[in-house]
């Protein structure tokens, strides 16, 4: 734990400097707030701003969370299947691809046409951003079982179900921690982008009111609230990572 | 009533004939090895008996029941010891039962005691070194419900010093419980130290070449590897094997 704080210290450090150069040029050059405010600036504001702002953070939280527990759920339910079923997957994978292509921003107002304001199209973005990492981690995951503990297993008589259940998907849970991390993280984004559409609070309201009233400075007090929830969210799975999975060290080594 | 009866199996990949006419019969309670070079067709037996690979002729009868194709009717130990990694060493032992039915964690505990592993039931496979993997690999196959065990090269991993103890922990644990056995091996001392009967294969495609009974009593130990007669024996098995100069 030392040792990881020792070394946690130098993307700090970075960012440090990064505000410090931003902060003396914005001064030096006289750059004017609504253009481009300087970090300090920016952290009054959200102190200052914080009533106001909590709010909204907490509703982009709520979004975010319920978008990514049934984005996941439905991205690894979809994995399964389609891993018991090969048939089915050659048919669908390809669509899967295809539903990635399609841009969100696009999507978005047509599903406010299709289901209203309501919950129903801001969970749809979220699900569209989330699953489909966890589908592909967990494909490739279940995919990549060590062959000879499958052979073991099919040897021992072990049914189809059992395989699955006893061995794939245990196996396979390190690649579905990855696919989970990503999800997690563009679940915050996915949630921003579908307040976009319309919602009465959030983060993505909070945003195009204070674009829209040149209030720079609240735009990057957003911005970054949405940079510390990904991190946040990442690190949330992370630790339940290293809670459940005990064994990633082994297979790296192999048996 | 044999315990397992193979008659006339054969098995052929895209025309490459692995096995033709293959027989072999082993009585209940006989440790049986099958010794051939490498690349023979050693673990297609496996496989077929196992059901992974159904036989393009012939029978495979396990207590007088045709099994051909048919999986899980015999209890399987590999060549590496295929723990699973997220389970500790008790969970692991009684896998085989948890395929097939109820757990019995009290004899599996006896037995981690009987191989030195009481200690361990608790640790993750990784924890373990390779010899004591294998033993955890050998309990489980002792505990699965199914009556036969078959053993596919089960030591060829480890060193020379491991293997010698791992042989003789095995035989010892054997001769307490006497299951039948079918050991596949390319070694003929491991063959002569642990057998009842060894079968020598021929190379491709397989034929019972030779077959040998062992005429040492039980129990056995370590010091008959270095006996004249045991040095006669494996000499004899060499040739078999090689088909250098009959005696």
């Amino acid at each position: 734990m030392g040792i990881k704080l020792l070394k946690g210290w130098r993307p700090f450090a970075v960012l440090l400097l990064l505000f410090i150069v931003w902060e003396i040029s914005v001064k030096t050059a006289g750059v004017p707030e609504w253009l481009l405010p300087a970090p300090i600036h920016i952290g009054s504001e959200a102190y200052a701003g914080w009533a106001g702002f909590s709010p909204h953070l907490v509703s982009t939280v709520k979004l975010a969370m319920l978008g990514f527990f049934i984005g996941s759920s439905i991205g690894l339910l979809t994995a399964i299947v389609l891993h018991l079923l090969p048939t089915i997957r050659e048919a669908i994978y390809p669509l899967l691809i295809l539903s990635q292509n399609i841009p969100i921003i696009v999507l978005a107002p047509l599903l406010v046409i299709w289901f209203g304001f309501g919950l129903l199209p801001k969970l749809i973005v979220i699900t569209l951003v989330c699953f489909f990492p966890i589908t592909v981690a967990a494909l490739d995951g279940f995919k990549q079982t060590a062959p000879e503990l499958k052979h073991y297993m099919i040897m021992a008589g072990a049914t189809r179900g059992q395989l699955f259940w006893k061995l794939e998907l245990p196996y396979s849970l390190p690649s579905v921690f990855s696919g989970l991390k990503i999800s997690a993280t563009y679940s915050v984004m996915g949630a921003v982008i579908s307040e976009w559409l319309g919602a009465k609070e959030g983060i993505g309201v909070y945003m195009t009111l204070a674009s829209s009233s040149f209030r720079t400075d609240r735009v990057f007090v957003a911005i970054f609230a949405i940079m510390l929830l990904s991190l946040l969210f990442f690190a949330v799975i992370m630790l339940a990572e290293r809670r459940l999975v005990r064994w990633t060290n082994e297979r790296s080594e192999k048996q | 009533m044999s315990h397992l009866q193979i008659t006339k199996l054969s098995k052929q990949f895209s025309g490459n004939v692995v096995l033709r006419e293959f027989d072999l019969t082993i009585e209940e309670g006989e440790f049986v090895s099958i010794l051939g070079p490498s690349g023979t067709g050693k673990s297609t037996i496996f496989h077929l008996i196992g059901g992974i690979l159904a036989p393009d002729n012939g029978s495979i009868q396990l207590m007088g029941k045709e099994i051909n194709g048919k999986r899980g009717f015999i209890s399987y130990m590999p060549q590496t010891p295929s723990l699973l990694p997220w389970k500790n060493i008790l969970q692991n032992v009684l896998l085989g039962q948890e395929l097939h039915g109820k757990k019995d964690p009290e004899r599996a505990m006896d037995m981690l005691k009987k191989a030195g592993l009481e200690a361990y039931e608790k640790a993750f496979p990784n924890e373990l070194s390779g010899g004591m993997k294998q033993r955890a690999a050998f309990i489980r196959a002792l505990l699965s419900p199914q009556s036969m065990i078959c053993l596919d090269e089960p030591f060829s991993a480890l060193d020379e010093l491991t293997r010698l103890e791992m042989q003789k922990w095995l035989l010892s644990i054997w001769e307490e419980y006497r299951r039948t056995v079918l050991f596949i091996t390319h070694n003929i001392e491991e063959a002569l130290f642990l057998s009842d009967r060894i079968i020598v294969l021929s190379e491709k495609p397989a034929k019972v070449k030779a077959e040998f009974n062992v005429p040492y009593l039980r129990p056995r130990n370590e010091s008959l590897l270095l006996t004249d007669d045991f040095l006669k024996w494996k000499r004899k098995i060499h040739y078999a094997l090689t088909g250098g100069p009959n005696e």
